[in-house]
């Protein structure tokens, strides 16, 4: 069982390994000569980049299937197991669409924005967990991939709405939409100080403890994974001669994930102003000649696809399996608990977003506006809920 | 009413944009509109825009209007998200008034989210009223369109007007030397792709998909089924949600069925997850976490009260069922389900002493007060007896002197004994409770030691009846037709005209998915020398990048000048 579970993580290695140099090869493929003006049919790189994606999704399969059979349960019960399988349903996704549309630079993008949550991911604890009595169900692995492959799909229009916005928004003016534009990507470098900076500290194994009171009044020690710039309420530093800063937070606070924020957010702008001052260009500036050949009718219509594709996925998975589990399990179908509100104004959300390209035309640079957001929504859902509004599905 | 009279001599309703007959456009408005505007419902008149007199008028059109329909939902949404910011005041600790938790909590923030209502949010009645209005909005713009809608789809005619190709997104308009050979080409391939296709000399109509368009409006239906189906919750016998904690060995009556069914709670037990045990692949997250529930579950047996049984009698049960009721598998019977959500492990049950004399450390006899049904008096050896003055369960503390329980649940259980022997026969009093001893009337000859407690297991349940349930599932199913319907099919048609001069028009027009038309466009287009549809969208949405790069430059020039 213990062996199953170590070829499970080669496996996931190697998938990641593998969109890694698939990613190149999408890049090649947009960059060659000899393709068509619209980037699109067959392509020599393009083929050997879709091939290893390809190889990369089946050896993250095997990932999924062997962990399933060491553990006895679907891989899907914290954080760590779902996010990596919400990547590994945005690289299907991906390889759907790309066999309806075949628009290779939608690799370029959708393959690092997958490699991210799957780096993402692993910043969490990786252990196997056994199930607590509630997650003892068929439902759980029902539920909880059809959400994971709903939202995936999903974050497809934002994929495509993010290349039609590098296209279509004129970076030689500032406005709002410039802004917003060098704003999202900035989030995401943030993510990748995440990364590098847990990854960091992992490596250099450093941990430091703290006693504290909680807002019960009761004294409780709180782990910090990364030299603390935030103290909790009351703290008592445990290590000796670890680093801690003068600044308290309130007991409300988790002054430890706050601590991590602020490291990502220090790395991140780090990463960010490095960029900028070596490229001398914005970041939406830099990526803007990877999309010039794009044709924006045919991101606007893919993005408008997987949304009309992945919105009946995410009503089955996250609405109608989601009650019946809950009428199971927590004998209501709904309880307004935050993760299911959430799930309500993800759905709200894109129907609106449905309705406002129907029946109003907002079609184009507008829609495209709307998958961002559609996409922020469901990454606040599975980050910030999981982490900072703890309910009953917290599962941290 | 008023009515509109085409060119064609078709005669139309007030309102209409297009001919219902030849699809030329009627109105200069209309003439001028984008095409994907005026095609969404055929250019056919809806209440909404024709009628606006009466306040009825005004509603109607207010709900109708999808720019209303989508604030609705977008006020919704935000709103329902400050509801998330703080806990609702269900899961807060029940024994804390919400008033003080929040305050207390959250300081002047949760004051004021408390003040506001947003601790109730879900079930404030603005809350409510907003989904109402969505329902109404929902109501009365599917039935503003789908009317009209499917009057325009069902008597389409076959030849339109050129004026009404031409306006179409995808349009060609090309002279081949045979045009009527190329038409039959056209047919036939269509018809490979599973086209409708019906022809009237020398026009075409090929059709596809149109089930389709009703997709909005069977997810509507089931929208308004399900929240309909909510509503019903609130009629008195619908929906039992009650609470019952059950004491191992108890056997109480089921509440919310009148006391027709009763349960027994065998024994209820509790599971952890142990490394020795368990697959090994788990020990990581054990020693991370600490323990790990694995299971725990009442081993229950239901019972009924038989037909001619006076209630609360519980000699005339009859077993039903037997079953261990477990998270995820509750217990069903006659449209209830009893779940296990909650427990309490080693509740006391009873206590046990021994009364001993103080000073040779005599034991004059043992007790043991059943801490549910205390007697009064306790039988000892031949001339000792004591009797319990007063039985404190829950036990807090002394307030004027009194002793003072804070409930009936033998949480930290406190006695008041007299203690009676043959030198006291008057008695002497003593006060016992957990780890205290007092003797509040001077000192005793006889004391009572602790000699021991029984406890056993509660477990709590919900008992649930919910009568909406099918309800909700048959509204769910249909809303997820509806969306599937609507999503995954697309309404295509395309038009093909013959000119007496030998011209061959063709346009085609689809409500979603331009890129699955166009691939069967040019499938149709396949050996008959047509060059590919134009899809005139692209064209001017080219044609606007290249004025607008084109004004730069202008001004480019001129500022250098
Ligand atoms: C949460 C509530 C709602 C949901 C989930 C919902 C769902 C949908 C969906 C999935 C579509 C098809 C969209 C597409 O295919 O792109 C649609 C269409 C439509 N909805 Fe809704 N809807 C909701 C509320 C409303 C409201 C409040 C209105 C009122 C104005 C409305 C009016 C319409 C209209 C007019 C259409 C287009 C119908 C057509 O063109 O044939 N919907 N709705």
């Amino acid at each position: 069982m213990t062996q199953l579970a170590s070829i499970s993580s080669t496996l996931l290695y190697v998938a990641f390994v593998m969109y890694l140099i698939a990613t190149a090869f999408f890049a090649g493929s947009i960059k060659s000569k000899k393709t068509r003006e619209q980037q699109v049919g067959k392509n020599r790189w393009a083929t050997i980049a879709i091939t290893i994606t390809i190889i990369g999704f089946i050896s993250q399969l095997g990932y999924f299937i062997t962990r399933w059979m060491a553990a006895g349960h679907a891989p899907l019960s914290n954080l760590f197991e779902f996010i990596t399988f919400f990547g590994m349903m945005l690289i299907a996704a991906f390889i759907i669409i790309y066999f309806i549309y075949r628009v290779h630079v939608l690799g370029v993008f959708a393959l690092p924005i997958a490699l991210l949550i799957i780096a993402y991911s692993s910043m969490f604890p990786r252990d196997i967990s056994p199930l607590i009595p509630a997650l003892q169900s068929d439902w759980l692995a029902i539920h909880v991939s059809t959400v994971a492959a709903g939202e995936a799909i999903l974050a497809i229009s934002f994929v495509a709405g993010l290349i039609y916005l590098l296209k279509d928004v004129d970076l030689t003016k500032k406005g709002k939409q410039t802004f917003w534009l060098e704003a999202v990507l900035y989030g995401l470098v943030i993510v990748v100080g995440f990364v590098a900076s847990s990854t960091t500290f992992q490596l250099a194994g450093y941990q430091t403890e703290f006693t504290y009171v909680n807002t019960e009044e009761q004294q409780e020690v709180a782990q910090y994974g990364m030299p603390a710039l935030v103290t909790p309420n009351q703290g008592e530093l445990l290590t000796e001669g670890a680093f801690a800063s003068s600044i308290e937070m309130p007991a409300i606070v988790n002054a430890s994930r706050l601590n991590t924020v602020i490291w990502s957010f220090i790395v991140g702008t780090v990463l960010y102003l490095l960029t900028r001052l070596i490229s001398r260009k914005s970041v939406s500036a830099l990526l803007q000649p990877l999309v010039k050949r794009v044709n924006l009718n045919l991101m606007d219509e893919v993005g408008y696809r997987s949304v009309l594709i992945g919105f009946p996925v995410f009503t089955l998975g996250g609405l109608v399996f989601a009650m019946i589990w809950a009428q199971i399990a927590w004998t209501r179908f709904w309880g307004w608990d935050p993760k299911e509100v959430w799930a309500l104004i993800t759905w709200l959300f894109y129907a609106a977003f449905l309705h406002l390209r129907l029946t109003r035309g907002w079609e184009g640079n507008r829609s495209a506006w709307l998958a961002v957001i559609g996409f922020v929504i469901i990454m606040f859902n599975l980050v910030a809920v999981n982490l900072i509004i703890a309910g009953l599905h917290s599962y941290a | 009413m008023k009515e509109i009279k085409c060119e064609c001599g078709h005669v139309n309703p007030e309102g209409t944009e297009l001919c219902n007959a030849c699809g030329r456009a009627l109105t200069t408005a209309a003439d001028n509109k984008k095409t994907s505007d005026v095609m969404r419902y055929e250019g056919t008149a809806r209440r909404s825009q024709t009628y606006n007199a009466s306040v009825v008028d005004k509603v109607w059109n207010f709900f109708s209007s999808v720019k209303v329909g989508v604030w609705l939902i977008v006020i919704t949404l935000i709103v329902s998200s400050l509801g998330t910011i703080l806990p609702q005041v269900l899961f807060i600790p029940p024994l804390i008034p919400p008033e003080q938790y929040y305050e207390e909590h959250y300081g002047w923030f949760g004051k004021v989210y408390y003040v506001l209502g947003f601790h109730d949010l879900y079930n404030s009645w603005w809350y409510m009223l907003l989904i109402a209005a969505i329902g109404i909005s929902i109501i009365i713009a599917s039935l503003d369109r789908v009317v009209p809608l499917y009057k325009a789809l069902k008597n389409q005619r076959v030849n339109r007007h050129e004026s009404f190709m031409k306006r179409q997104r995808l349009y060609t308009e090309q002279k081949v030397e045979d045009p009527d050979a190329a038409m039959a080409a056209i047919k036939k391939q269509l018809k490979e792709k599973r086209y409708n296709v019906k022809e009237i000399d020398r026009h075409l109509l090929a059709e596809k998909g149109r089930f389709a368009r009703w997709g909005p409006y069977v997810n509507h239906t089931g929208l308004i089924i399900f929240l309909i189906g909510a509503m019903l919750r609130f009629v008195p016998g619908m929906y039992v949600d009650e609470t019952l904690w059950i004491r191992e060995g108890d056997t109480v009556a089921i509440p919310g069925t009148d006391q027709e069914y009763f349960l027994e709670s065998e024994k209820f037990v509790v599971e952890f997850y142990d490394a020795d045990e368990d697959p090994e692949v788990f020990n990581a997250a054990i020693d991370r976490v600490g323990s790990i529930v694995k299971n725990f579950q009442t081993d229950a047996m239901l019972y009924k009260r038989e037909e001619e049984g006076i209630a609360g009698d519980q000699r005339e049960l009859e077993l039903v069922q037997q079953k261990a009721i477990q998270v995820n598998e509750p217990l069903k019977f006659d449209h209830f389900a009893i779940y296990q959500v909650n427990y309490k492990l080693d509740e006391f049950r009873s206590m046990s002493f021994n009364m001993t004399n103080k000073e040779t450390e005599e034991n004059v006899g043992s007790l043991t007060v059943d801490l549910f049904e205390p007697q009064n008096v306790y039988e000892l050896n031949e001339g000792f007896r004591a009797e319990l003055m007063g039985y404190y369960a829950d036990f807090t503390g002394f307030e004027n002197g009194e002793p003072q329980s804070q409930s009936p649940v033998p949480n930290n259980p406190a006695f008041l004994f007299k203690l009676f022997s043959p030198e006291k026969p008057e008695g002497e009093v003593a006060f016992i409770a957990i780890q205290e001893n007092l003797e509040p009337l001077g000192e005793n000859e006889y004391k009572l030691n602790f000699a021991g407690i029984e406890t056993r297991n509660v477990s709590g349940l919900t008992v649930r009846k919910d009568l909406t349930l099918w309800i909700l599932g048959l509204g769910g199913a249909i809303f997820m037709i509806g969306v599937v319907q609507g999503a995954y099919w697309n309404h295509r048609r395309l038009w093909v005209k013959v000119t007496d001069d030998g011209r061959l028009l063709a346009a085609g027009h689809t409500n979603k998915n331009w890129f699955g038309i166009k691939k069967d466009v040019a499938h149709a287009f396949k050996g008959t020398g047509l060059k590919e549809i134009t899809d005139q969208q692209e064209i001017e949405d080219n044609n606007i990048k290249a004025r607008e790069a084109g004004e730069e430059n202008s001004l480019d020039t001129t500022s250098k000048h």
